[in-house]
């Protein structure tokens, strides 16, 4: 789960690592407010979206008057915010940050991931901040520091120093910047994040050691622990369709062709992804439906990818261990039945009770494409879809 | 022969007594899985599936001499219970359990490098279907009646896929010796290449079917040991082509997030190591057959 700059900052704050001076507004009126009550004459306005790249998307503006706060904000509040991470939809803009504009003396990249290979979490840090980690990579990654955290005893205060004599940090705010990474580590680890940048972590002219912007990622298995965390969600960030999903105990991502897949289990699901594509079709989605699917579950699977204005055909591919093939065939037959498609619909069954499955199928008397392989599903999800898309043209 | 377990291995269940772990320890029961006994703490005494129910793993050992265990214990709970077999001297810990949070894992990893190697508890999973060596023993979820007996060894993170190249090779009449799901989470027990060291050395095995996915270095790590290692033909199929950058494909690990971590990069990776490539899921039967042809 993803949160926005200033719930990060919050969090950083509470763990000892200090920002800007900044407040939340809702509207343009508030956000004039909000400099105001900062103080000092100058101010970032900062779209809070979830997704990196804003500032070239142009969601960041400095500001010199109360007024200009006012501008920038009335321009962004409602924007469509297209960043290189967010696709061509992007996302919208409901909420600003107005913050303090301190002057830089340097930009530091500080983040903390689980590393796979180590698997422990790895601090990464560079003297080259405020620009993207991927391209530090690509132009220097001679500034790239990396130490691993030993688990049992957690990060130390020579690692942080380290870093911190590592990136250049003059010798008297040294202190202050193992503190920061510390504080950091101490916010990763005891609110199970999976991923935590402060990129920018700056060095002010009049020598504090600020984040001057921060994005943390939880995971999604330990919010059951994090009430905290779980509350910061915000559904407006998400794609409507991924966050109903989740709400229904199915793992959707939303793509952009036009054959909708439901499938058990996620290796699956990508596997009929692909052999959609290799047969020359495009799909729509993907879709796991997990283990011991109810009838009921499978039907609300179907009106999930139904609700994709983009599906012109549907394929279901089941091998089912958990699962059972009646079960899966009898949502189908359910859907089907309350909510009639005029698009053609492909289901292969394979697994436990495959026989009973089929049976229902083909008594239900609905126009069901049924294949047997996973090859032959996806070639007559592709030629139905063809057929039908030809037949509707003409 | 067979890797990881046969028909003798001793079992006991974590988590016996909830619903899903019910459910499958009859099922393993019923393929003929040499289950001797369960642990949920507080249900000493009972029985579930006609076999003992213990507080403790230390208890459940000392009563049964098991020396493996399968964990259905929820998410919360999963990582202490890993971590109680491995320090009751449980040999084999397969946890199925799906949803354990990342730190959890990172504990459970540090905490079993107490043990020296020799002393020191194989896990597999979690977030896997388990292990079967097909007509001797079933550790997981499998649907036992899709596997032939036979020689060729599968490993992969997904489970339906697995049952896919299971079916598809029965359909040509291969068999698998094991088949081992090593889970779809992003620190797991196992890697590829602990499993691809036991199929190398198990005389029961003459091929490996490998299904990576997208995410993580495993493949890659994998591949480096096929390269300076194995002898036995390996195929392989890499799921998620057509899956995009920097999105969670339903698995906790399948996101493709560095390089190296795209289908098309670790099919690569696998390739310039001799590894013989299912070019879709569809085609993996047919690339065993064909391998397995070539090799006699």
């Amino acid at each position: 789960m993803d949160i926005h700059e200033y719930q990060a900052k919050d969090i950083l704050a509470r763990f000892g690592v200090p920002a800007p001076r900044g407040g939340l507004a809702y509207s343009p009126e508030q956000a004039a407010y909000r400099a105001r009550e900062i103080g000092g004459n100058r101010w970032i306005v900062k779209a809070q979206v979830h997704s990196g790249g804003r500032g070239k998307a142009g969601g960041v503006k400095l500001c010199r008057s109360e007024d200009e706060v006012e501008d920038a904000a009335n321009e962004l509040f409602g924007k469509r915010l297209v960043t290189q991470q967010t696709g061509a939809a992007g996302k919208v803009v409901y909420r600003l940050y107005v913050e303090a504009a301190v002057a830089i003396r340097r930009e530091i990249y500080l983040g903390f991931v689980l590393d796979r290979v180590s698997e422990r979490v790895m601090v990464v840090a560079s003297s080259s901040g405020g620009m993207e980690i991927e391209e530090i990579a690509v132009r220097s990654p001679q500034s790239i520091l990396r130490t691993v955290v030993e688990p049992a005893v957690g990060m130390q205060a020579f690692q942080a120093r380290e870093i911190a004599f590592g990136l250049g940090v003059e010798p008297v705010l040294v202190q202050e910047a193992v503190k920061a990474i510390l504080g950091a580590y101490k916010a990763f680890e005891e609110l199970d994040a999976t991923m935590l940048e402060i990129n920018p972590l700056v060095i002010t002219e009049d020598g504090r050691v600020l984040a001057a912007d921060a994005k943390m990622t939880f995971d999604d298995n330990a919010l059951f622990r994090r009430p905290d965390v779980a509350e910061l969600r915000d559904k407006s960030q998400e794609d409507p369709r991924e966050t109903r999903a989740a709400d229904r105990g199915l793992a959707y991502v939303g793509l952009d062709g036009n054959i909708g897949c439901i499938v058990n289990g996620a290796g699956l699901a990508m596997a009929t992804m692909d052999m959609i594509k290799a047969a020359g079709g495009e799909p729509a989605n993907f879709l796991d439906i997990g283990g011991g699917a109810t009838p009921e579950r499978v039907s609300k699977a179907f009106r999930l990818v139904l609700s994709d204005a983009n599906v012109q055909a549907i394929l279901v591919n089941i091998f089912a261990g958990i699962n059972r093939c009646d079960w899966v065939a009898e949502g189908v037959v359910q859907a089907l039945e309350k909510n009639p498609v005029n698009i053609p619909v492909v289901v292969r069954l394979a697994g436990t009770n495959v026989e009973e499955g089929r049976k229902i199928l083909a008594r239900s008397g609905l126009p069901i494409i049924r294949a047997s392989t996973l090859a032959e599903a996806a070639q007559r999800a592709v030629a139905a879809w063809r057929n039908d898309a030809r037949g509707r043209r003409e | 022969m067979t890797i990881l377990v046969d028909r003798s291995i001793r079992v006991i269940v974590q988590g016996i007594t909830g619903k899903i772990g019910a459910f499958h320890t009859q099922e393993m029961i019923d393929y003929g899985t040499n289950i001797v006994g369960g642990v949920t703490p507080g249900k000493s005494g009972t029985k579930q599936g006609g076999v003992p129910v213990f507080d403790t793993v230390k208890q459940a050992v000392e009563e049964t001499d098991a020396t493996a265990s399968v964990v259905f214990v929820p998410p919360p709970f999963a990582a202490d219970a890993i971590m109680e077999a491995a320090d009751a001297g449980i040999r084999l810990c397969v946890a199925i359990t799906d949803g354990i949070p990342a730190q959890d894992m990172i504990r459970v990893k540090r905490y079993m490098r107490r043990y020296s190697r020799e002393n020191r508890m194989r896990l597999i999973g979690p977030n896997c279907a388990g292990v079967i060596s097909p007509g001797k023993a079933l550790l997981g979820i499998m649907p036992g009646h899709i596997y032939l007996e036979g020689n060729v060894g599968i490993v992969g993170r997904s489970g339906t896929l697995g049952y896919e190249a299971a079916s598809q090779m029965k359909e040509l009449g291969i068999g698998v010796s094991t088949s081992v799901g090593i889970g779809g989470d992003p620190i797991n027990g196992s890697s590829f290449k602990d499993i691809l060291e036991l199929f190398e050395a198990d005389r029961g095995t003459r091929a490996v079917m490998m299904i990576g996915e997208i995410g993580g270095p495993q493949e890659a790590e994998a591949a480096q040991f096929i390269k300076e290692n194995m002898k036995k033909p390996v195929v392989a199929y890499v799921a998620g082509l057509s899956a995009p950058k920097g999105r969670r494909m339903g698995h906790a690990g399948a996101i493709i997030s560095a390089f190296g971590e795209s289908a098309s990069e670790k099919v690569e990776i696998l390739r310039e190591v001799g590894v013989t490539i299912a070019p879709s899921p569809s085609e993996i039967g047919e690339a065993v057959a064909d391998v397995l042809r070539r090799a006699a």
